[in-house]
């Protein structure tokens, strides 16, 4: 594998290696060395958490970073100086790690730079470590992939953390369940996709209707802008807020999960129960992360 | 009584018919073969049909073209079809097939596409699904073939 740009482009053999080094690499079966590594973190839109991730899985393998920020009406936008940019940093990198809000720019990277590039966001369309960290936890928490019933909560029209994590999924046969306002319902073209797969999924409006059947719920944020009228928002809202109150009846095995930051559709007092997986999860980012370079920087020897 | 049969355009003895061609666009369907100008090409646009009532044709003399060259015509006017004349007789009927992949002709409809914002020519794959459809190899949106602009 020479990049990571969108989910779309691996196999399930291939989703299973990131899943397998990221183990290793937890338990310290594996120890890349990545001292002499350079990463060139370009970060055209700011995101805190991603950076930190990127930055910290590089330094825990022993290589280092670079970051160079940008607007988003800085040189992305302005022609040519895009690819000049790409093609400077990829004379003193190892590896390109992109975040940008015009989507296909990791792509375009790839075909421009001769070193590998990961997509770490193109706009609404792709954010596959995004993806597979949530796998991680996944497969951490069920111990498989396979045959899960899951629930995805919140914004599930715009979403794209969510639309990756369905495409993901969809390998390993799932049923799901999407939780949301009716006018966030997930887009058409994803449930023709799930349909022509022969995949099982039901729509809900009610984020503790039939918890006690799902093996994870994935909640995300509906944010206030998508509504048209506050009070619209403020009504909906509550019917998409975890409590803990609604977690009686759930399978041991149950676990929430959450990209982080969160709001409020997850209330503080779920935080304690053996059910709350989203902290964890943004350390399962890291070792996710580690494995990335590892694959894709060969350091699985 | 039997109208005369009216030739307005010259039978060729070699080369490539391109008939029934949407009324119209029988210059964009020049444009997008991309020849390299040696050829005597004649074109008629807005003829008779019994078919479609009106249509363009191209004939193309002492060249063959093969499928590759002419399947982006599908994008064009799907229903044209192609003949390869040999000795004023037809050779083979060619049917038009959507091209596996398109460079270049569409525009991706996606104003947050890279393809929209960077100096890039556009690459679409065709897609497997039964509507006929196109993703965007850059932002990875599909769309029905009908709903994307053509640019020549
Ligand atoms: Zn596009």
């Amino acid at each position: 594998m020479n990049n990571l740009i969108s989910m779309r482009d691996l196999t399930k053999e291939e989703i299973m290696l990131f899943m397998e080094t990221a183990a290793k690499i937890e338990k310290g079966e594996l120890n890349p060395n990545m001292e002499r590594k350079l990463a060139a973190l370009m970060f055209y839109e700011p995101s805190t958490r991603t950076h930190f991730s990127f930055a910290t899985a590089m330094k825990k393998l022993g290589g280092q970073t670079i970051t160079m920020r940008g607007t988003q009406n800085s040189s992305v936008q302005k022609g040519e100086s895009f690819a000049d940019t790409l093609q400077t940093l990829a004379q003193y990198a190892d590896i390109i790690v992109l975040r940008t809000g015009i989507e296909g720019s990791a792509r375009y990277a790839a075909e421009v730079v001769d070193i590998p590039v990961v997509n770490a966001g193109d706009g609404a369309n792709q954010h596959p470590t995004q993806a597979l960290l949530d796998l991680y936890s996944i497969i951490k928490t069920q111990g498989t992939l396979e045959n899960l019933n899951i629930g995805v909560a919140g914004d599930l029209r715009f979403g794209r953390t969510v639309h990756s994590l369905v495409y993901s999924l969809s390998e390993f046969n799932p049923k799901f369940k999407f939780i949301s306002p009716s006018f966030l319902q997930m887009p058409s073209y994803i449930k023709d996709d799930l349909v022509s797969q022969n995949i099982e999924f039901e729509e809900l409006q009610e984020i503790d209707q039939k918890i006690e059947e799902l093996d994870v719920l994935y909640v995300t944020r509906v944010q206030r802008e998508r509504f048209a009228d506050p009070e619209e928002y403020e009504k909906a809202k509550s019917s998409y807020i975890l409590r803990r109150s609604m977690l009686a009846g759930v399978k041991d095995n149950f676990r929430v999960m959450h990209p982080l930051p969160r709001v409020d559709e997850i209330s503080t007092d779920v935080d304690d129960t053996p059910y709350a997986y989203y902290f964890q999860q943004a350390k399962n980012g890291v070792y996710t992360r580690q494995a990335i370079y590892a694959v894709l920087l060969g350091g699985l020897k | 009584m039997t109208q005369p049969k009216q030739i307005k355009v010259n039978a060729i003895k070699n080369g490539t018919v391109i008939d029934h061609i949407e009324s119209g666009k029988a210059i964009k369907v020049l444009d997008i073969l991309k020849l390299d100008g040696s050829q005597t090409v004649m074109i008629g646009i807005n003829l008779h049909s019994k078919k479609l009532g009106s249509k363009d044709l191209i004939k193309i003399e002492n060249k063959e073209l093969t499928s590759d060259e002419v399947n982006s015509i599908a994008l064009i006017s799907p229903d044209a079809s192609v003949t390869i004349i040999k000795d004023y007789n037809v050779a083979k009927k060619i049917q038009l097939q959507i091209p596996e992949y398109i460079e270049e002709l569409i525009q991706c409809p996606n104003p947050k596409c890279i393809t929209n914002i960077e100096k890039i020519s556009s690459k679409f794959k065709l897609t497997a699904d039964a509507d006929v459809s196109v993703r965007c190899v850059y932002c990875e949106k599909k769309y029905r073939i009908d709903d994307v602009k053509v640019h020549t």
